[in-house]
């Protein structure tokens, strides 16, 4: 009996990889295990090879694992791909049609399906019931996905793929003598999980935050985010637009932020560089404005469906001109969920543009939340944003007011007696342009003087794991689940950032002043929050696990190195 | 409430355009179009290019969003989609809106959102002194081609019309009533509104004078043009030289962008509720 189990499913793309995935994850975190998947997959549509990796535990846990205990072979490629990563007893399960394999768990998926006049792609509906049986738990575990999967193409598809992938069961159960060593103990039952990726966890966060506009070019990691919100987007109130590009992208954002809806933009690196000219906009006007920042690995093109840290320095510098903004970075679903909520309120308090930053790894992998942490109460604080009778029927009302915190209070196109000028030039306090050394300083002030107002809010590092320790590892975003995992047992414990800018000074200071041996970890190659860290505390981290391959962290790594 | 006149608009600044410039035109115009539309500072959006034109806000007291060059479209757009009771008012230049906001100048068009957009057609960049613009004609000597235009012509009515726009007109900023005239029909259309006119530079360009238009244009309205025919509207749009057609070339009634969103049936988006209607029937779909 096993606690954990690694598999991976591999083939062409259009092979349904991502989806067979899915539906595995989805099949045993309803049985009550906790779940994990993430996708590899090369930037193009047909061929190529794809790759889910789907980790399934009886207990929480917080990375992958290298070693594979069941591969799931969709044609011969995945075999050589991934047999160094198998663990002792894997099993290989790959299609008998593909000739014979040493020590392979042979499946006729072709034949099954075509007994079931089915369609190729099915055949991993069959490897999907055979891995159901080989991890020793009830067919209808995975039934229940298969139905709902389904369900909106009718009785006779939910039915014929029931049965194709009844068929792999039997077939696995039949074989799978000598194969008890596979079986996951039982699960423990708990509160309903969410099957969830992060752009989804971002998605759900900013409609609960109350988004009422997104303008999002279409980019890799950051697409089901766009089809989150475009599938719901009747239902919950909200227009989702695709614009023409980015650059047009944020400045319809800014106009909706303006015109005074909650509105976000997400892209990824390149895309970004395109928006750069209007988030120094929003600096100016003081738009409240969320930005979802999903790194990949670049520069450039890059490797658009992999994985990389290398853009903290590029979102904190972004922008002509010198302007509030404040940056976030979850680590995993349930952060993305709760910080997207933040950024809402945070730009809205600020009337600043605030980035949630995240990544490939975080945004196209599956992770499992109880559901519990998602439905929870949510408050919405619109900040200093006026309301119609508030405004002075004099026409006082001065939009940029010089005030203490930098902050003043907004009014809404359309208000009675609200007028200004939302101004890119330097302006006054209505908005009207001025060239005045003493008004100009003045204003500039008023803007910065937010970055000192913004320090209430800070979220400080947090530690997790001992509170003393003799390695303290430092990381931010998804490095942080593979350091976790690799510091269990061990007297280490991990410093992690949820909140990069304005960066949380003192309490850095303070945490790493008490560590005996730093570590920096980050998926980048120039340690770029070590620099962070330097820069602003004084303190140099001179030992840095870095990692810009495209793949993310395995735990084993953070030892070995 | 006071009736709205063109002094309602009055900042308390003074223009700052060269004397004789066609910006004010354009500008009396505009605050007759709205004066007589019954738009009041507090009751429309006025989205602003970088250009001569842009500085107009200086002295035109609307709520108004005074932007970055050529990004007045995309902004306006947003702003129009959070709030679709607001008139959505954009004033561009050809150089901001044909030049470097050219895609979005086709993609707007393309959507029909229920915009309008009065593009100062000078065929130079004033503000920066005087290079060539979009619409500069072959030939046309000035300070970025010293031996003149080497490229034809950008013609922003051909390309608004196969674009999309559904009302599509061409006025000139030495007819203030006709202008007016075509601006408050413009603002009055539902979708997507393109005026193109027809600006003197005084300082910057002496070949398209005053003069060198009035002789060459004529009328579209007293020709017994009827504006319904797209065909039609792209060869009278085609026109130049030695005449020039004024007035609206084509008009048609079509579902907007905003029209087309759900969201929107109901009320503006800003004053629909905040949050999940159905909580525990969003999650469900990630069990």
């Amino acid at each position: 009996m096993r606690e954990s189990v690694t598999l991976k499913i591999g083939g062409e793309a259009g092979f349904g990889i991502m989806s067979s995935g899915t539906m595995l994850a989805r099949a045993f975190s309803r049985a009550g295990y906790h779940v994990f998947a993430t996708n590899e997959y090369p930037s193009l549509i047909r061929g190529g090879h794809n790759l889910i990796t789907v980790r399934i535990a009886t207990a929480p846990f917080a990375a992958l694992n290298r070693d594979v205990h069941i591969l799931v072979a969709l044609n011969k490629e995945t075999v050589e791909m991934h047999k160094s990563e198998l663990g002792r007893g894997a099993v290989v399960i790959y299609d008998t049609k593909e000739g014979s394999l040493d020590g392979g768990l042979p499946i006729p998926l072709t034949d099954i399906v075509r007994t079931h006049n089915g369609e190729q792609v099915m055949r991993n509906t069959v490897a999907l019931g055979a891995c159901v049986a080989i991890l020793g738990v009830d067919f209808e575990v995975l039934g229940s996905v298969i139905r709902d999967q389904f369900a909106r193409k009718g009785d006779e598809v939910v039915n014929n793929n029931l049965a194709i992938a009844q068929a792999g069961y039997d077939h696995a159960k039949k074989l799978n003598g000598n194969l008890e060593a596979m079986k996951l103990a039982p699960a423990q039952k708990k509160s309903d999980q969410l099957v969830i990726n992060g752009s989804e966890a971002v998605g759900v966060g900013a409609v609960r935050a109350g988004l009422k506009f997104a303008a999002i070019y279409p980019m890799t990691p950051i697409n089901s985010l766009i089809t989150f919100l475009a599938d719901h987007a009747g239902a919950l109130n909200l227009v989702y637009k695709q614009p023409e590009d980015e650059i047009s992208g944020i400045n319809m954002a800014i106009g909706a932020s303006v015109a005074g809806v909650r509105s976000m933009v997400a892209t990824s690196g390149g895309g970004f560089a395109l928006m750069v000219e209007g988030l120094s906009l929003a600096g100016m006007i003081e738009a409240p404005l969320v930005i979802d920042m999903g790194m990949r690995v670049g520069p450039a093109t890059g490797m658009p469906t992999w994985t990389e840290q290398g853009e903290l320095r590029f979102i904190i510098h972004a922008g002509h001109g010198e302007f509030a903004r404040i940056v976030l970075a979850p680590s995993d679903a349930l952060e993305a969920y709760q910080l997207t909520i933040d950024a809402f309120n945070l730009a809205d308090r600020y009337q600043v543009p605030v980035f949630v930053l995240t990544d490939k790894y975080l945004n196209e992998s599956l992770w499992c939340v109880p559901e519990s942490s998602f439905s929870g109460e949510v408050t919405i604080d619109r900040g200093k944003l006026v309301k119609r009778e508030e405004l002075p029927p004099d026409d006082s009302f001065k939009r940029y007011q010089f005030i203490e915190d930098g902050v003043s209070p907004r009014s809404l196109p359309g208000m009675p007696h609200g007028q200004y000028f939302a101004n890119s030039y330097e302006h006054d306090e209505t908005g009207h342009v001025t060239e005045v050394a003493e008004k100009r300083a003045a204003m500039a002030k008023k803007r910065l003087s937010k970055l000192a107002s913004i320090q209430k809010d800070i979220m400080p590092p947090v530690v997790l794991g001992p509170q003393s320790a003799d390695i303290t590892f430092v990381t931010w975003g998804t490095s942080k689940g593979p350091v976790l995992e690799a510091i269990a047992g061990k007297s280490a414990n991990v410093i992690h950032f949820p909140w990069l800018y304005p960066f949380p000074t003192e309490a850095t200071r303070a945490l790493l002043g008490n560590a005996k041996r730093v570590i920096d970890v980050e998926q980048n190659g120039t340690g770029q929050l070590a620099s962070l860290i330097r820069q602003h505390t004084g303190i140099e981290i001179k030992e840095k696990i870095l990692k810009f391959d495209g793949r993310p962290f395995y735990p084993d790594e953070i030892w070995r190195q | 409430m006071a009736a709205v006149t063109q002094d309602s608009y009055k900042t308390g600044f003074l223009p700052t355009w060269c004397p004789g410039c066609g910006d004010y035109g354009i500008w009396t115009a505009l605050k007759d179009a709205l004066a007589k539309l019954g738009i009041g500072p507090d009751d429309a959006i006025l989205v602003y290019g970088i250009g001569c034109h842009g500085n107009m806000y200086d002295w035109m007291r609307t709520y108004a969003f005074e932007g970055l060059h050529g990004r007045a479209l995309p902004v306006a757009q947003g702003a129009k989609l959070a709030n679709h009771k607001l008139p959505v008012i954009c004033v561009c230049g050809d150089g901001d809106c044909l030049g470097e906001g050219g895609n979005h100048f086709i993609h707007a068009a393309k959507r029909n959102p229920n915009i309008t957009v009065l593009i100062h057609d000078n065929q130079v960049y004033g503000l920066t002194t005087g290079q060539a613009s979009p619409t500069a004609t072959q030939g046309f000597k000035t300070k970025s081609t010293p031996e003149g235009v080497v490229d034809e012509p950008l013609n922003p009515l051909t390309l608004a019309l196969t674009s999309g726009a559904t009302f599509v007109a061409r006025g000139f900023a030495g007819d203030i009533p006709g202008l007016s005239q075509i601006i408050a029909d413009a603002v009055s259309h539902k979708g997507f509104s393109v005026v193109d006119i027809l600006q003197p530079c005084v300082t910057f360009d002496k070949v398209h004078t005053y003069a060198w238009y009035r002789t060459r244009l004529y009328q579209l309205a007293r020709d017994g043009y009827t504006p319904d025919n797209k065909l039609k509207a792209i060869e009278k749009a085609m026109e130049w030289e030695d005449k020039i057609p004024t007035g609206i070339l084509y008009k048609e009634d079509k579902p907007t962008s905003e029209d087309r969103e759900p969201a929107l049936a109901r009320s503006p988006l800003l004053e629909l509720p905040l949050g999940v209607p159905d909580l525990p029937a969003l999650l469900s779909e990630f069990k």
